[in-house]
């Protein structure tokens, strides 16, 4: 049964892991996030479902245990924040290469390098442009409510599974640390081996005598099947670019200009696009659900109808409004607007940047 | 008396060897002289004859090993250098009914995955861990392993392993046999028939401990020889083996049961 709950973006997201019917969780401690293996902890899954948390040695062994369980059909999660997700990308590539499905979510923190625990939206580029090493793309959500991290814990494994790809909840310290209200979906039971056998049949859930085995790889030693191998990846990321794209306008009708946000800075922006009005501005917002995806047809199709401007909003020295740039092709006017290592712009920053760069500028 | 004929010879009963169905018909990518060949055999016959096939998924390393899937016929899923143990821990998690096993070389599990066989092993997961050492990275051109003897030569090590500035070789094997989660640690090779036989023996004793549900890693060292990175014929390689590899790396059980020997 669905449920009505006050909690933690984290808290959320962890209850969101159990009640999507994953059969695995394996994590490593680190702040922001250390709630979500805390929660399973205590909540007991493996009395619950039999869904199996483990706290592993590291992120590194973390993510080769996603890999390890997804290659066996498992439905299986993992979380950390940066400096974890940093080290994790190595099994990321191993698991595009291998097309596995899992999900995982990043709950971001300023950086570079050990940085601080404060909320940041510096991890675009890594989860967008790569990250590991490779031509591979993952699908990217990107929720800016507590009900957003709970609702893409099952969509994230819907879209894990049909495509076979890593997706990745790009999260952040405010979105996991706050508490919201959230409706809890209804729990989805755990697959059985034998829907396991017949849903995957690429898993490894043992060879039957007289069949083909199977074998998760991502090694291809002969050059044309490397390319091949790549070339059905493409495909697949051309098809999600064209199916999947999800984004949310919000006062965009009549809008002039808008700001391009996702996340915590969208909200941000979205309590900016209500002070524009009170102004008389007519600002809107165009919130990015999928990063990847992006929805660069979308923001064309708002450029060739004579929007003015758009502002991209994020907490980084600008990364996403590089795709904003490349979506607009010089068309209109693109700046960009962001506090960053740990600070968190207020709607008033964002909207007086709006005024000066964009509207004045 | 009639002639014998080769049809007379190639008889069902008269073969005194048989391959293993586990074993793929692909032509080995292993030099000639090389161990691998002998040890993916008797890991794949255990299986066999265990009728554990239907049940087995292995996980192949990244080092000479990295195409083992290649060979075993059986379900197979290939990890990034060092994290089988990681990938194994969590196959053998999802499907505690299984039989999960990894087979690893020298680099790959007590060097750049020294974390994740300590931590596996620790634990005391249910899984099979398969251990080639040659002392040698044969893989990337032979350069020096964790476990390359002092004064050893390597393409890294060009005037012998100076512990000094290069430090010890590492006895991951009796290391291990040190944690709790460790329930049988042995060290075999597979270089004459004898010890073809030994090793064997001692895998199947891993693979039913799993089958049984004996709580912990099985763990079984084969010293083997590397005749291509050790720039030596197959025959002295076995021999500077016995001579050099065995003192140091002496073969025999070195915790049964759960307890040292």
């Amino acid at each position: 049964m669905s449920e009505l709950k006050l909690m933690k973006g984290n808290e959320a997201l962890a209850e969101a892991i159990i009640r999507a019917g994953a059969d695995a969780y394996f994590g490593y401690p680190i702040t922001p996030q250390s709630e979500v293996i805390e929660y399973l902890m205590s909540e007991k899954p493996f009395d619950r479902t039999g869904m199996v948390v483990l706290q592993a040695e590291s992120e590194l062994a973390a993510i080769n245990m996603v890999y390890g369980a997804a290659g066996a059909g498992k439905k299986v999660m993992t979380s950390s924040s940066s400096p974890g997700i940093s080290l994790k990308q190595e099994g990321i590539s191993y698991i595009a290469g291998a097309e596995l499905p899992c999900v995982y979510a990043n709950v971001v923190r300023g950086g570079p390098g050990l940085g601080t625990i404060q909320p940041s939206q510096a991890d675009y580029f890594q989860s967008i442009k790569g990250g590991g090493h490779g031509d591979y793309k993952q699908i990217v959500l990107a929720p800016a409510s507590v009900q957003e991290m709970s609702d893409f814990v099952k969509d994230g494994f819907d879209l894990a599974f049909k495509y076979r790809i890593p997706v990745l909840i790009l999260s952040d310290g405010v979105i996991g640390q706050m508490m919201e209200k959230v409706e809890l979906f209804e729990p989805i039971p755990r697959l059985t081996e034998e829907e396991i056998k017949e849903k995957y049949p690429w898993a490894t859930t043992g060879k039957k005598h007289g069949t083909e085995r199977r074998i998760i790889t991502s090694l291809y030693l002969d050059s044309n099947e490397m390319e091949q191998h790549n070339i059905k990846l493409q495909k697949k990321y051309k098809e999600i670019s064209e199916k999947e794209v999800r984004f949310e306008l919000i006062d965009c009708e009549d809008a002039e200009y808008v700001f391009v946000a996702y996340g915590s800075s969208a909200r941000i922006a979205q309590k900016a696009v209500r002070l524009a009005r009170a102004k008389g501005l007519k600002v809107g917002l165009f919130r990015l659900i999928t990063l990847f995806p992006f929805p660069t047809k979308q923001i064309q199709e708002m450029c060739s109808k004579g929007m003015k401007g758009f502002l991209a909003v994020e907490m980084s020295a600008g990364q996403m409004v590089e795709d904003v740039l490349l979506a607009v092709k010089g068309c209109s006017k693109v700046e960009h607007f962001g506090r960053y290592g740990g600070i968190v712009h207020t709607p008033e920053e964002v909207l007086e940047a709006m005024e000066q760069k964009i509207i004045g500028g | 008396m009639a002639e014998i004929t080769l049809e007379d010879i190639i008889k069902p009963e008269n073969r005194v060897y048989v391959k293993t169905e586990l074993m793929t018909d692909n032509v080995l990518s292993y030099c000639p002289g090389c161990g691998h060949g002998t040890a993916h055999r008797i890991a794949m016959e255990v299986i066999d004859e265990l009728g554990l096939e239907e049940n087995t998924i292995g996980v192949a390393p990244v080092g000479c090993s990295v195409l083992a899937y290649e060979f075993m016929n059986i379900d197979m899923q290939q990890a990034a250098h060092g994290r089988a143990p990681a990938v194994a821990t969590a196959i053998k998690r999802v499907w505690p009914n299984k039989i999960v096993f990894t087979y690893q070389g020298d680099g790959d599990l007590a060097a750049i995955g020294t974390n994740e066989t300590i931590h596996a092993c620790n634990r005391g997961e249910n899984i099979v861990i398969i251990f080639i050492n040659n002392g040698i990275y044969g893989m990337t051109g032979g350069q020096m392993a964790p476990t390359t003897l002092p004064g050893m030569k390597s393409s890294t090590s060009p005037f012998g392993r100076d512990v000094a500035t290069m430090g010890n070789p590492l006895k991951i094997t009796e290391l291990v046999a040190q944690l709790p989660g460790t329930h049988f640690v042995t060290r075999q090779s597979v270089h004459t028939p004898g010890n073809v036989r030994k090793a064997k023996r001692a895998i199947k004793k891993a693979f039913e401990n799993q089958r049984d549900g004996k709580p912990g890693v099985s763990f079984i060292e084969v010293v083997s020889n590397c005749n291509s990175g050790w720039k030596m014929t197959p025959r002295d390689s076995n021999i500077w083996m016995e001579e050099n590899m065995f003192p140091f790396y002496p073969l025999g059980d070195i915790k049964v049961d759960g307890k040292l020997v």
